[in-house]
């Protein structure tokens, strides 16, 4: 993997076992990432609409405002929509896997993993209640997974 | 200023061969489907002074006038995935009208299915920061059925859509593909088959997954003034519409929406005719799904009743709604953005050289061109004399 377009900054590549594509963080996303890191959801938040937002910018998306802060959030949610891949959509993935789109109670929705749950169609619903779990790739990424809640 | 009736397409053709062509790279059948699409129009390669295309390279217009041996005045390398070729037009019809150029050739060529392993990840370009690949591609979201299936599932949840009603588009479709000779699958499919076949991803079976193949096709399009001087009868540009409302799925608000709502609207409304005078939709059938969705979205029927509405058969051939009547992406071809073919069976069926599958007095076609993770639409009312 190469950086190309131009892009400014240095994008570091981590090495690992994990065999999976990791995310790059930019400066952007990086309080994000750095979060994860410390098993904290840690959203942007815009206080002009005191609406918090994702994907990570340095401005709101809603209003364009760029007074935006950081905000810790509870990892709680309903999984408002998955898929079952029963083919390796991306390379380093063994299927069948779970992908899942998480409705925070913040208001925001994450894609992410579905884990911790039969990987079937009879056992997954939208709308079921879940919590992050906490997948430490390396020692530079941590990915915010979920998990069915009690 | 309305478009409507400004420009028309004169020329609509296809590669000589579709579906596995191994000996071809990409550039080729661009410059194939050029060829053929200028020949059905009987204009020669000196008189093009617009070229409108993507896909080739990050400077696919420059790219191809370099190949062809143009010297355009004016170009357009928009890529919208899938529905490029649709707001091309669209495009092409406002340059003509604006007096920037007369001849548009608007041209695609992919290698989906043969040139599969050489093309580099995302086409070339390829910045790890982007935002889907630090949100998505490390949780196993990558090619389309990996995500189009998950808007389906909400769909599915939402409004009570079934695996069976996705099926009736599956089945509708082969049997359209049936009339077809070009056609890449022509076996008999039931829904049972259907239901029965193997998951991609679930909510997908193999059969609610359009085909990969290799395929060009072009279109040739021509100011009103110069419409009527040329081998076959104008296909009037009467609406046009494009919209994009995310890249992601995670930049839409309602995951079981698609910007059709917006392209559609802007295409009736330039048109001024209505869902009923409409003779034969061509919708990008990706998956099953996206033509269901597609068609709620466009206002044939009301938001989540596009299961009930195809239902029982109604878009196949003797149905009272003819919809990718080709045989769709489903079981024509699918080279990877297919709103190309979608173009092409349209102009077809309005000049009646449809054969077994022509849908009798057609004069009004919609098509719907739809990129991304549902992402971005063109949608364009097409009429004949
Ligand atoms: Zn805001």
């Amino acid at each position: 993997m190469a950086a190309c377009g131009g892009a400014s900054h240095k994008v570091t590549l981590v090495m690992s076992d994990y065999a999976k594509p990791l995310p790059s963080p930019s400066p952007d996303t990086q309080p994000f990432w750095d979060a994860c890191k410390r098993h904290e959801l840690s959203l942007p938040y815009c206080r002009a609409c005191a609406r918090f937002f994702f994907y990570p910018r340095r401005f709101c998306p809603r209003c364009f405002s760029w007074d935006i802060d950081w905000r810790a959030c509870s990892g709680r949610g309903t999984l408002y929509t998955f898929a079952i891949q029963y083919r390796p959509q991306v390379p380093g993935f063994t299927p069948p896997y779970v992908t899942a789109i998480v409705q925070l109670e913040e208001g925001p929705r994450l894609l992410t993993n579905l884990v911790g749950i039969e990987p079937s169609p009879e056992t997954i619903r939208c709308d079921m209640p879940v919590e992050v779990t906490w997948e430490d790739a390396t020692d530079e990424i941590t990915l915010p997974l979920f998990r069915p809640a009690p | 200023m309305s478009l409507k009736q400004k420009v028309a397409i004169v020329g609509a053709d296809e590669t000589d061969r579709i579906g596995i062509i191994p000996d071809a790279t990409p550039i080729m059948l661009h410059a194939e489907a050029a060829r053929n699409a200028l020949r059905d129009a009987g204009i020669e390669k000196s008189e093009v002074d617009a070229v409108l295309t993507c896909g080739i390279s990050g400077m696919a217009s420059t790219q191809l006038c370099e190949y062809l041996g143009i010297i355009p005045k004016y170009t357009d390398s928009t890529m919208t995935g899938g529905s490029s070729f649709e707001i091309h037009v669209e495009h092409a019809a406002a340059a003509i009208n604006a007096g920037l150029c007369s001849v548009a050739l608007i041209t695609h060529g992919e290698t989906g299915h043969s040139g599969r392993m050489r093309r580099g990840p995302r086409g070339g370009f390829f910045d790890p920061t982007l935002p889907a690949m630090q949100f998505e591609v490390p949780f196993g979201v990558g090619g389309a059925p990996s995500a189009y299936c998950m808007a389906a599932m909400r769909h599915m949840h939402q409004y009570g859509t079934t695996s069976e009603q996705l099926a009736e588009i599956a089945v509708a479709t082969r049997k359209w593909a049936q009339l077809n000779p070009r056609a890449m699958m022509r076996d008999d499919l039931t829904i049972e088959d259907v239901l029965s076949s193997r998951w991609i991803a679930y909510p997908f079976h193999v059969y609610d997954c359009c085909l990969v193949t290799d395929a060009g096709g072009a279109v040739v399009v021509v100011g009103a003034e110069r419409a009527r001087d040329f081998k076959k009868k104008p296909v009037w540009v009467l609406g046009s519409g494009e919209a994009s409302t995310h890249q992601s799925l995670l930049g839409m608000d309602d995951i079981t929406t698609t910007p059709a709502r917006y392209s559609g609207k802007a295409a009736f409304e330039m048109a001024g005719v209505t869902h009923d005078d409409i003779d034969v939709v061509e919708v990008y059938d990706s998956f099953t799904y996206t033509a269901l969705v597609t068609l709620e979205e466009l206002g044939f029927c009301a938001k989540g009743e596009g299961g009930p509405f195809v239902s029982g058969q109604r878009t196949a051939p003797g149905g009272d709604f003819p919809m990718n009547t080709n045989g769709g992406g489903l079981s024509y071809t699918h080279p990877g953005m297919y709103g190309m073919f979608i173009l092409i069976e349209a102009v077809r069926q309005l000049r009646g050289e449809c054969g077994a599958r022509q849908v009798p007095d057609a004069r009004l076609a919609l098509v719907n061109g739809t990129g991304g993770t549902l992402s971005a639409t063109g949608t364009l009312i097409l009429g004949a004399d």
